[in-house]
């Protein structure tokens, strides 16, 4: 096994120092989590667990949860399945830019979305006074449980569309010709013919969402008011509105880490038993469609994305809107943006500072991971690739709690620090990044690592000078995706961050929980402008596209 | 240049047993193929010379030095792969100059052998084309001049041409044929195509499951083929089964209708029963006397048909003939055909291996 694995060499110390650290950053934090959830008051107990299922109060965050993430990822896919199926099978107007705007909306944090539709249809929206005026009635609440419903399935249907779309892309026409030729065709073969194909597809899309919407911290907070998830009551059990109980947390904590495991692994194993693989020879080619079907397939599309872009175009146009003690009031200036510059600028440059740190950690790490993955494999790679993983389940929040909790105690300082910022954001978007980055290195043909080496290159100078740069456009469009993500990251720097480290969409929470709307709208634009800018440069990239799911 | 000696070499894959137990010597700049079929440890084998592949057993040795604990990039091999293995994001002048940069050689003497490497392999016109911007015969021209510029002990070659159209496979054994003849360098080629092995080599290994069943040049395994196997895998072949007769210290072949061949200067006198004759294509041809046989189909071919005919024993035999008859042969036809004896080659029928005088492995 002399050149795959087994050997001590330069590589075995890199797996070695990445597991170490791993342990020490992941797991270790993690475990302390655990170990506190069994702990009340330094000895062994099952308090936490005992309290949560006594009291409807918390186990009712639970049903909520489990109701909300159900009908999140029911309306999603109900929503994004027609909205594929239209823009594969038929010629949409202005097709390419329906798609990015979709994208658009769902790289957007969705803590803003949530925020925009209480400006919209809040106690004092801009809808419901409307309303109200009109036909001087009320309209219902937004709060509660519609409202997070309404904010997180919005935000996540682009997230099964993305899915979808690659899915379609390779079904062979002469698969759906063969349905045709024998008199299957229209709604009949989407569902008998079509709905099977996507199947594994739909099952890892849905995962995708319920374990977004179960973890979603910022929605619920926002909009949710007494409607109280169970990321909602670990906050305020950890932060302690009422009182701190920090092992009850931990203990609430294991159980949503239970949950969406469970979750997962069923998904796992309904996949592993549909396994099949296709590529499409002949991909599917829109056709026109006439007549009111037609009318009504627009209609569809153009609804979807004015509901979904509606919150965006909010926020922007609130920005500018005039505010008295953080409330809006008539007239439009620059002063939400003038009078708080100092904290923008702050925001700005923290968001800058930590992300771009963590970018810059985050993909040398993933690529070492997924080297040590594709051509090393071995026990100690296995684990490795194994324990990046764990944060995919773990919702950002207990992250966030895992690292106050190992890290606010001597030898180890860090909570409040910058450091603890850039670990918290590298380790919440590493299993993404090291997914990704594993794909691209299945892609390079092992032969030109061997042709490098025959060549008397050494194993590293093989990595910085040949498969680096041959991974180039993929690593780096992943790479800002990545940036997004790590720009609209609320749940999981919640707990680490002081004044000094405080980042946009910190900034952005902070100054809704505070009542400045008008700052809150302008940190919001902001940070969307700043998205939309990373986007428009990845489209641009070759290839750029494509990395556009997850 | 180097002598590769392999001693006693042995391969597993997670306790599969790949390659039992090999020797083989490879001389000074000598053309070497290991011939064989898909999984018979070929290329295996010459991972193993790169070191690419573990040796679980036995030695390596270039010029006398056992080479086991070396690692590939300290071996000075020239290696070209079966997918040309070009560094995608370099054009192919920096593909070529990459090995030379790795050996610290001096940028004005780079780009001097570079362009010479190039030139050598008709590829100088290309130099700045990425390897997405070249046909796949242009991709293993520079994967060539790339491997033989660092100027190493050896060229690996791992089929190189099997990813390429047939005319395109003919043109460029051709040009490697002619790089290493140049370079006078010892060279160790891969390959399952038994005709591209007999137009390069200069002596063939043909191997099958991981054992060497013959070494010799290309017409030595040809005409004197060591066991069936090898008479199969290299070019067509006949086998009818016939038994051998002792008289009056003569050893007789009958081959039927009367038709006999005496072979005691070619099987020594020990051995009796059946044997099994390999009778080559070209060593059969129509004629007015000799094995009666049915035609089963002519096919027509332009210059020449292919026949296949039946004897009067039941067996099938393949043979051509030039497209010299007004009319093909319809099926049922009868012919008479006769062997030219002193092309056959005998095989024990039940191991298959080589009975003639001065049979070698």
């Amino acid at each position: 096994m002399k050149a795959s694995g087994g050997r001590y060499d330069g590589w075995t110390s890199v797996a070695l120092a990445l597991t170490g650290g791993y342990l020490l950053l992941v797991i270790w934090p993690l475990i302390m989590v655990l170990i506190n959830s069994f702990a009340g008051g330094g000895e062994f107990s099952l308090a936490g667990f005992e309290k949560f299922f006594s009291s409807r109060l918390y186990y009712g965050t639970l049903i909520n949860s489990v109701l909300v993430t159900v009908c999140v990822t029911v309306l999603a896919l109900v929503v994004a399945f027609p909205l594929a199926y239209f823009m594969t099978m038929f010629r949409i107007q202005g097709n390419r830019t329906v798609q990015m705007l979709i994208l658009a909306s769902m790289m957007s944090p969705p803590f803003i979305g949530a925020y925009s539709w209480i400006l919209l249809l809040g106690n004092n929206g801009m809808i419901t006074k409307l309303i109200e005026s009109v036909i001087g009635v009320k309209p219902p609440s937004i709060y509660g449980f519609a409202g997070i419903v309404l904010v997180l399935t919005l935000q996540l249907v682009p997230l099964i569309f993305t899915y979808l779309m690659g899915a379609w892309r390779t079904i062979d026409v002469a698969l759906l010709e063969a349905a045709e030729s024998m008199g299957i065709t229209g709604w009949r073969r989407a569902v008998q013919v079509i709905s099977p194909l996507l199947w594994p597809t739909v099952l890892a899309g849905s995962l995708l969402v319920f374990v977004r919407a179960f973890a979603d911290f910022g929605t619920p907070m926002l909009i949710g008011q007494g409607f109280r998830t169970v990321p909602v009551l670990i906050y305020s059990s950890f932060v302690g509105e009422v009182s701190v109980d920090k092992s009850f947390a931990a203990a609430v904590s294991v159980i949503v880490i239970a949950v969406t495991l469970g979750v997962f692994l069923v998904q796992k194993y309904l996949v592993s038993r549909q396994n099949f693989s296709m590529t499409a020879l002949r991909p599917i080619e829109p056709s026109r469609l006439p007549g009111w079907r037609g009318v009504a397939v627009h209609l569809y599309i153009y609804g979807f994305l004015t509901l979904a872009l509606a919150p965006l175009i909010v926020v922007v146009v609130s920005s500018f809107r005039n505010t008295l003690y953080g409330q809006f009031v008539d007239g439009y200036s620059f002063e939400n943006y003038l009078d708080s510059h100092r904290d923008i600028l702050r925001y700005v440059g923290n968001t800058f500072g930590i992300g771009i740190t963590a970018l810059v950690i985050l993909v040398i790490v993933a690529v070492l991971v997924a080297y040590l993955t594709v051509r090393r494999k071995g026990m100690l790679s296995g684990t490795l690739d194994t324990m990046t993983m764990v944060p995919y389940v773990v919702p950002g929040l207990v992250i966030g709690i895992a690292l106050v909790t190992a890290f606010s105690q001597a030898p180890l300082i860090l909570t409040g620090t910058f450091t603890i910022m850039v670990i918290a954001l590298t380790i919440r978007r590493l299993p993404y990044s090291v997914r990704s980055t594993t794909a691209l290195m299945y892609q390079l043909n092992p032969s030109i690592e061997e042709a490098a080496i025959s060549l008397g290159a050494s194993k590293f100078r093989t990595l910085v000078r040949i498969i680096v740069p041959a991974l180039a456009p993929g690593i780096l469009s992943g790479a800002i995706l990545s940036w997004v993500t790590i720009i609209t990251e609320l749940s999981t720097t919640l707990f680490l961050y002081n004044t000094s480290t405080q980042t946009l969409s910190l900034g952005i929470y902070a100054e809704v929980i505070r009542g400045q709307l008008g700052t809150a709208a302008a940190l919001s634009t902001m940070l969307l402008a700043l998205t939309m800018l990373s986007l428009i440069l990845l489209m641009r990239l070759p290839g750029g596209q494509r990395e556009l799911r997850v | 240049m180097t002598r590769i000696a392999l001693r006693s070499l042995r391969k597993e894959y997670n306790g599969q047993v790949a390659v039992p137990n090999l020797d083989l010597d490879i001389s000074n700049g000598e053309f070497f193929t290991l011939l064989g079929p898909s999984g018979c440890g070929k290329t295996t084998l010459l991972r193993m010379i790169a070191g690419f592949n573990s040796i679980e057993a036995g030695t390596i040795s270039f010029d006398d030095i056992v080479i086991n604990d070396r690692s590939p990039a300290a071996r000075n091999i020239g290696m070209v792969f079966q997918s040309y293995a070009l560094f995608p994001q370099m054009t192919a002048a920096k593909n070529v100059a990459f090995g030379l940069q790795t050996r610290n050689v001096d940028k004005a003497e780079t780009t001097r052998r570079v362009t010479a490497a190039l030139e050598s392999v008709h590829m100088a016109h290309l130099k700045d084309r990425l390897p997405g911007e070249m046909s796949g015969g242009q991709q293993q021209r520079v994967a060539l001049a790339r491997a033989l510029v660092i100027r190493p002990a050896m060229l690996l070659m791992d089929e190189p041409l099997s990813n390429l159209d047939a005319k395109l496979r003919v043109e460029m054994r051709d040009t490697i044929r002619e790089a290493q003849r140049e370079a006078g360098i010892t060279t160790v080629y891969v390959t399952h195509d038994q005709e591209e092995a007999m137009a390069v080599s200069d002596r063939i290994a043909v191997m099958n499951l991981g054992v060497v069943q013959q070494v010799g040049s290309p017409a030595q395994i040809y005409r004197n083929p060591a066991n069936r196997f090898v008479a199969e895998f290299i070019g067509k072949t006949n086998l009818i089964e016939r038994e051998l007769h002792h008289r009056n210290g003569a050893t007789m072949l009958d081959l039927g209708d009367g038709v006999s061949v005496d072979v005691t200067s070619t099987i020594p006198s020990t051995i009796t029963g059946r044997v099994q004759v390999s009778v080559r294509p070209e060593a059969v041809s129509a004629a007015s006397e000799g094995l009666s046989a049915e035609v089963v189909a002519e096919t027509f071919l332009g210059s020449h048909s292919q026949i296949r005919a039946q004897l009067s024993t039941g067996e099938t035999v393949e043979f051509l003939e030039f497209s010299r008859r007004a009319a093909l042969w319809e099926r049922g036809e009868k012919v008479s055909l006769q062997l030219k004896t002193d092309m056959l080659t005998y095989f024990d029928a039940e191991s298959g291996v080589s009975i003639m005088h001065g049979a070698q492995r």
